[in-house]
């Protein structure tokens, strides 16, 4: 019963996206103002719909109803409670459903904090909205319903895939659909401005804050797959250029690139066709994403889909929105008028080096990602690009993007002072040089690549120190006057100053854990000790556990350090009888922002076990950056110019802009 | 300077950066891309010594032998050809004789394939074997294996 009310919920929701697709647009045309508000009924109503048809799926999870052929293939009635749940979303169809729902949860948040929108704007946006809904749900419903019934239904499931059951799966896909989905409203905005032919500062008002939202989540979605990676596949590897994780990285440089021209476009009212077309690249991406990961057309860690008439539909959907974004933009685009001049060094050149930078990085990733697919198509040569090629070409554009961040914030809107901008900055050079010369001489005769590095992230961290301290007229006058204007500063150059030195901080810890990480791989016999980076691991024995849907074999490791015992780790492999398979996992040690990572191998016929020990120096900044970043985007959202005067009609906003 | 100046400095120093990263993109093509072979390709194709590639195919039941500290060998075949791979580390949790398999590495002088990754490709999805079959028959199965072994190989996906 459950079954059947969700799927007919789900018809419901995309009867109701039709009527929200068309209906708004006609009204938009006319004129009606009562046409146009049936947007935002629908789009409130869609909501509804779909998140009672995902709630259906969660119940039939929950209750483990195996005559659900979704449930019967993805759990198990002794999975634990929250791998129910976590399930919902650990397999094609019910990812899907998530994702549909993510997009009619930020066109209800559009439709129920729009009022201040101009109508006929609101109603374009939710329309577009509408139109993308409507082709996701078609694809749901036809190639891929999560509500199918099995004729004679089993009495237990065929379990979760191991790998998937963990803490991480139950944050990490929701939060990168948000991410993903949430770029949808950028698209949506970007082509009714193309539709409406009207485009102003007051739009990019609008845009931003939904693209700070969905950047948000992309970041802190990216960094949770990373680290889950890093602990659950047991390689202590937390980046692989896996075609899918390339899928997510993508459109985060894209919108990181859109968050900053919308800030050009809403100061100085300039690069308005450039942010227009980003909109519609950014999201682009994200259907490509979606696109690598659920047609199966990858062979990758993520791939747990392949049924070619879904990769085909979803082939069409990419082609109809992407193909259909760009023809408006080449149509439409001429139609805007270009505004605000402004010098090659200014805050608006800044801004665009950025993009330039960030664009062509994810052109490169972009190669990267299809390269291997163009040619197995064209000369059916199967070749794998990996981390090397993006090392080697990804790395390079990001040191002068790097280099120049710190001098961004520094310059002033419209014609700069790049001298005055670099003498800001000579405490944060000459800090990042005395890092240099610490670190080299420190790790005398090692890579001298890894202090340069370093001394990057210094420069951009410090960078942003100064630019603080510098509004803050810190160490030049009197403390508490500091003070009151660390209170007047606007939150968003707070947030500017957190998330450039988060992506100073993620540096430190790639450096580090990539040049500096050793390892102990080898045999070990009860009692044996490994020794790495001056700490003493000694396998104290290993024993066998009953898990609720596993059997466990636990190695229990001593460590200690210069003879002083600190601390007990307990690596495992668990085996699941349902699939038959294993997973290994790992144990860590944090000491700081380093780790100890120990994951276990086979044992041999002596009763020996294969380990891999890792010590993984400041690894921990490598997540922390991205969290620091998501803080200050966070920080930026908050903004009292966003929350409070953003959605003004334009002429009136107009009127203001001269005053900033 | 004029409105022209400035806007072909940003046309110029966009150029620029193109060329720059296109530059690198080709470099980084010709160096670190690395080819997938199954057995019968790598013989029919006389891969160099030293050359590196990806090899793909299902590890040769019984072939499997484990010296000391972690090293292994064992066989990888496609059906038609066969080609030893010693390795030393801990192989993937999926690995198994009879089962899919990607090694990454080169031949040395004697032929025998040193790996320094090993990767087990397995099944995830548990998909019935007729579905499994009919994908293989519409070649939409994104599997690196020859056709003889495909039918005796329900397997996707690759993992760490």
């Amino acid at each position: 019963m459950i079954a059947e009310v969700g799927h007919y919920a789900l018809v419901l929701a995309l009867a109701l996206a039709l009527i929200q697709s068309t209906v708004p647009i006609a009204g938009a045309r006319w004129n009606d103002v009562a046409l146009m508000n049936v947007a935002r009924s629908t789009a409130l109503a869609q909501l509804l719909f779909v998140a009672f048809s995902f709630t259906a799926l969660v119940m039939l999870h929950v209750t483990s109803d195996f005559s659900v052929v979704n449930v019967f293939e993805n759990s198990h009635s002794m999975k634990p409670l929250i791998y129910k749940i976590t399930g919902v979303w650990g397999n094609h169809e019910g990812s899907m459903l998530l994702w549909v729902s993510i997009l009619a949860l930020f066109g209800g948040l559009v439709a129920a904090f729009g009022n201040n929108l101009p109508l006929s704007l609101r109603a374009h946006v939710l329309a577009v909205q509408a139109w993308i809904a409507s082709a996701f749900y078609l694809f749901i419903l036809v190639t891929s319903n999560p509500f199918l019934r099995i004729a004679n239904p089993p009495i237990e499931g065929r379990d979760l895939n191991p790998v998937l059951q963990d803490i991480g799966l139950a944050v990490h896909p929701p939060m990168l659909y948000l991410g993903y989905v949430g770029f949808s409203i950028s698209f949506s905005f970007a082509v009714a401005a193309l539709i409406e032919g009207r485009i102003d500062a007051a739009w990019a008002r609008w845009v931003r804050p939904w693209t700070l939202v969905a950047w948000i989540f992309l970041t802190l979605g990216i960094a949770m797959g990373s680290y889950w990676a890093y602990y659950e596949l047991g390689w202590g590897g937390w980046w692989f250029w896996d075609p899918v994780e390339n899928a997510s990285l993508m459109p985060w440089l894209a919108g990181t690139a859109l968050l900053h021209s919308a800030v050009v476009m809403e100061k100085r009212n300039a690069l308005k066709v450039w942010t227009i077309l980003l909109s519609i690249l950014t999201f682009s991406l994200s259907l490509l994403g979606t696109f690598l990961v659920r047609s199966g057309v990858l062979t990758s860690v993520h791939a747990f889909a392949t049924d070619p008439t879904r990769g085909v539909f979803i082939l069409l959907i990419l082609c109809l929105f992407i193909g259909g974004g760009l023809s408006l933009y080449a149509w439409r685009a001429s139609a805007l008028k270009q505004g605000g001049l402004f010098a090659p060094i200014s805050r608006e050149g800044a801004l665009v080096l950025n993009n330039l930078f960030l664009t062509t990085a994810c052109a490169t990733v972009f190669i990267g990602t299809l390269y291997p697919l163009a040619l197995e198509v064209l000369t059916n040569d199967k070749i794998s690009v990996g981390a090397p090629f993006f090392n080697l070409t990804f790395g390079p554009l990001f040191v002068p993007l790097m280099l120049a961040m710190p001098f961004g914030p520094l310059l002033a809107w419209k014609r700069g002072d790049l001298l005055g901008a670099a003498q800001r900055l000579t405490a944060a050079g000459i800090a990042a040089l005395i890092i240099v010369a610490v670190v080299w001489a420190w790790t005398y005769g090692g890579s001298t690549f890894a202090p340069l590095a370093i001394g990057l992230a210094i420069f951009v961290i410090s960078g942003a120190v100064s630019d603080l301290a510098e509004r803050l007229a810190l160490f030049r006058g009197p403390f508490a006057v500091s003070m009151q204007r660390a209170r007047g500063l606007p939150r968003a150059s707070w947030g500017t100053a957190f998330a450039h030195a988060g992506v100073g901080i993620a540096l430190i810890g790639i450096v580090c854990e990539t040049t500096w990480n050793s390892e102990y791989i080898g045999s070990m016999k009860p009692d044996a000790v490994a020794k790495l980076a001056g700490y003493e691991l000694k396998l104290d024995g290993v024993t066998q556990r009953q898990g609720p849907n596993f059997r466990e074999m636990i190695a229990q490791f001593t460590v200690s350090l210069d003879g002083k015992t600190l601390s007990v780790m307990t690596p495992s492999k668990r085996n699941f009888t349902t699939r038959g398979s294993s997973t290994t996992e790992a144990a860590l040690l944090t000491r700081g922002a380093s780790q100890l990572y120990i994951s276990l191998g086979d044992t041999t016929a002596e009763g020996a076990l294969a380990v891999r020990i890792y010590h993984k120096p400041l690894v921990l900044l490598i997540w922390w950056g991205p969290v620091l970043m998501a803080f200050g985007g966070m920080l930026s959202l908050s903004d009292r110019r966003l929350r409070v005067g953003a959605p003004k009609p334009a002429k009136a906003s107009r009127a203001l802009q001269a005053a900033e | 300077m004029t409105r022209k100046q400035r806007r072909l400095t940003m046309i110029g120093g966009s150029l620029a950066v193109l060329a720059v990263a296109a530059g690198l993109v080709l470099n980084a093509m010709r160096d670190s891309i690395v080819f997938f072979s199954t057995p019968s390709m790598a013989a029919e194709k006389h891969i160099p010594a030293g050359k590196r590639f990806r090899l793909g195919g299902l590890v040769q039941p019984g072939s499997l032998v484990r010296g000391d500290n972690l090293a292994v060998s064992f066989s990888v075949a496609d059906g038609s050809a066969m080609l030893p791979v010693a390795y030393k580390g801990i192989l993937p949790d999926l690995f198994r004789e009879g089962q899919g398999v990607i090694a990454e590495g080169a031949l040395d002088a004697s032929g025998v394939f040193k790996a320094d990754t090993v990767l087990a490709k397995h099944d995830e999805t548990y998909m019935p074997k007729d579905v499994a079959d009919a994908l293989k028959k519409q070649g939409h199965w994104k599997d690196d294996y020859g056709a003889k072994t495909r039918a005796s190989a329900p397997t996707q996906g690759a993992s760490k």
